[in-house]
C-alpha cells in the first residue's frame, strides 16, 4: 500500500482532485475501504489538527484539508455502509435560534466530517424544537451548537431546557462554541463541553462520543 | 493623505466611539433582531445611541449600518432596503452629531466565506460597492471596514470603499492563533498592514475579539510596519455570565488607564467595541486630554 502515503499526503496539503483520484485508484486496485480511513486518512487529519495547534496550519488549511477528506470519504463511505461499519458518532450541528452566522458552525461541520463524523447540518437560527426532533429522527449521539453573539448565547440555555422538558437531555451529549463562549458558560447551561475553535471541537467530539 | 484626516490627525489620538449593539439593546432591541433595521423602524433610539457618545467625547462616530451590505440584510430578509437602511443611517448619525463629530460610516464583513465558495468575490465587491455608494451619497466623512476576520474580503471592501473618494478606515479582528495575534484565517498584523495599504486604506487597524491587553502588542506592531495611522477598538475584555446576564467585567476606568499604552504606541484613534459604552468613551476622553 505505498500508494496510499501519497493519499495521506493528499489530504495533509489539501489537494482534493489527488486525493479523489487516489482514493479511486485504490478502491479499483481492491484497497480495504476501513484501512485507508484508518490508516491513512484520519492520521492526516490528525497531523492537519496538530499544525493547526501548532500555528503552523490555520483556518484555510484547516478548509481546504477537510475537502479533500470530504472528497475521498465520497467514495469510501457507501462502502464502509455496506460492509455495516459505523461513523466515529452521528452528530447533530445548527447555530441557535436568532443567530444567523453560519461560518464557525460550518468550520465545525467539515472538521467533524474530516475525522469520520456523520454530520447533520440544521443551518442557522434553529429553535430548540428543531433540534430536538433531529436528535430524535436522526437517533443522533451528539448535538452541537453555536452562537457567535452574546445577545443570542441564551438561546443555548433554552435549548438544553427544551431537551429536558422533552426527556431527551440524557440521550445526548451536548457541546457548544462560538466567540462569546465559556467554560463557565458550558458549565452553567448544563452542555458537556465546550471548544474555541474547531479543531478543538473534534476532539471534544471524539471524548464525549467515547465517554 | 485626505485633507479629512490630516484635518482630523492634527490632535491625537482621536477618540471614536463604543458598540452600538448593546446600547441598542437597552433600549429595547431583542435578541436576534436586526439593529440595522431600527434606522427606519427606531431612528429616535438610534440617534439617542449616537448623541450620547457624541457626548461623552467621540470626535468620530459610526453609523448603525455594520449589517448593511445586500448579502447580510438577505439574511434577514431586507435586502431590498440597503440604500435606506445606509441613507438612514448616515442621517441618524450626522443630526446626532450637529458639527460636533465627524461620520466615519460603519461597512461589517457579509457574514459569508470565499474560501467554500458560498459567494464570488464579484458577489462581494458588488455588495460593498453598492453599500459604500449609498454611504457617501448620503454624506458620510469617511468609511469605517471593521470586524473583519478574512484579508481578502477586507480588500474587496477597501476596493469598493476607494470607488467613493473618501478617506478609508480598515479594521481587521486579530483573536486566532496560540498567541491570539493572526486572524482568523491566520493573517499577522504585518501581512494585514502591508495587504490592506497596498489594496488603497488610508488608516489600518484592528478591532473586536480582544481587550486591551491583546490589542496592545498589536497597535505596535501595526504601528511598526505601515506609516499609515492607526485606528484601535478593543472589546472590553472577555465577556462573563453573571445571573443569566452577558457581563464584561472591565470598568470604564480600568479600559482608559490602558489605554495610555496606546496612545504611547501611536496610535491615531482610539474607541471600544463589544462592552464599551458611553462611559468608557468618558473615561478615555479624561484619561487621553
Amino acid at each position: 500500500m505505498e500508494d496510499l502515503k501519497k493519499l495521506y499526503d493528499a489530504i495533509l496539503t489539501g489537494n482534493f482532485k489527488s486525493a479523489k483520484e487516489i482514493t479511486q485508484q485504490a478502491l479499483a486496485a481492491g484497497a480495504d475501504p476501513q484501512a485507508m480511513v484508518q490508516q491513512y486518512m484520519i492520521p492526516a487529519m490528525d497531523e492537519v489538527g496538530r499544525r493547526y495547534e501548532a500555528n503552523e496550519y490555520f483556518v484555510p488549511e484547516l478548509l481546504i484539508s477537510a475537502r479533500a477528506m470530504k472528497a475521498s470519504l465520497e467514495f469510501i463511505r457507501p462502502l464502509l455502509i455496506a460492509s455495516g461499519a459505523e461513523p466515529a458518532g452521528r452528530v447533530v450541528i445548527g447555530t441557535v435560534k436568532g443567530d444567523l452566522h453560519d461560518i464557525g458552525k460550518n468550520l465545525v461541520a467539515a472538521m467533524l466530517e474530516g475525522a469520520g463524523f456523520e454530520v447533520i447540518d440544521l443551518g442557522v437560527d434553529v429553535s430548540p424544537e428543531k433540534f430536538i426532533t433531529a436528535l430524535n429522527e436522526k437517533k443522533a449521539g451528539l448535538v452541537a451548537m453555536s452562537a457567535l453573539l452574546t445577545t443570542t448565547m441564551n438561546s443555548m440555555k433554552t435549548t438544553v431546557e427544551a431537551m429536558k422538558a422533552a426527556g431527551v437531555r440524557n440521550n445526548v451529549k451536548i457541546m457548544i462554541g462560538g466567540a462569546p463562549v465559556t467554560e463557565k458558560y458550558a458549565e452553567e447551561i448544563g452542555a458537556d463541553g465546550y471548544s474555541t475553535n474547531a479543531n478543538g471541537a473534534v476532539a471534544l467530539a471524539r471524548k464525549l462520543v467515547a465517554a | 493623505m485626505h485633507p479629512t484626516l490630516v484635518r482630523l490627525l492634527r490632535s491625537t489620538p482621536v477618540l471614536t466611539d463604543g458598540a452600538w449593539g448593546t446600547q441598542l439593546q437597552a433600549l429595547g432591541l431583542r435578541a436576534g433582531e436586526c439593529p440595522d433595521a431600527w434606522n427606519l423602524t427606531h431612528p429616535e433610539q438610534v440617534r439617542q445611541v449616537a448623541r450620547l457618545y457624541v457626548d461623552a467625547g467621540s470626535a468620530v462616530i459610526l453609523t448603525n449600518t455594520f449589517r448593511s451590505n445586500r448579502i447580510a440584510l438577505e439574511g434577514f430578509g431586507l435586502a431590498d432596503k440597503v440604500v435606506d437602511i445606509n441613507t438612514s443611517g448616515v442621517r441618524i448619525s450626522r443630526e446626532a452629531a450637529a458639527g460636533r463629530a465627524l461620520i466615519f460610516a460603519s461597512i461589517g464583513p457579509t457574514g459569508k466565506m470565499l474560501m467554500t465558495e458560498e459567494v464570488t468575490p464579484d458577489e462581494m465587491l458588488a455588495a460593498f460597492t453598492e453599500q459604500a455608494a449609498a454611504l457617501a451619497s448620503a454624506g458620510a466623512d469617511a468609511l469605517v471596514i471593521e470586524t473583519m476576520s478574512d484579508l481578502e474580503e477586507a480588500k474587496l471592501a477597501v476596493q469598493a470603499a476607494r470607488t467613493t473618494g473618501l478617506p478609508v478606515v480598515a479594521s481587521m479582528v486579530f483573536d486566532s492563533g496560540k498567541d491570539k495575534d493572526r486572524t482568523m484565517m491566520g493573517s499577522t498584523p504585518e501581512q494585514v498592514a502591508e495587504e490592506l495599504a497596498a489594496a488603497g486604506a488610508d488608516v489600518i487597524g484592528a478591532n473586536c475579539g480582544l481587550g486591551m491587553e491583546g490589542y496592545i502588542p498589536i497597535a505596535r506592531r501595526l504601528r511598526a510596519a505601515t506609516h499609515l495611522p492607526i485606528w484601535i477598538k478593543p472589546n472590553a475584555g472577555l465577556p462573563e455570565m453573571v445571573e443569566g446576564k452577558v457581563t464584561y467585567r472591565t470598568t470604564p476606568e480600568e479600559f482608559a488607564r490602558q489605554a495610555a499604552a496606546l496612545r504611547d504606541a501611536g496610535v491615531a484613534f482610539v474607541g471600544g467595541c463589544c462592552g464599551t459604552s458611553p462611559q468608557f468613551v468618558h473615561a478615555l476622553s479624561t484619561m487621553l486630554r
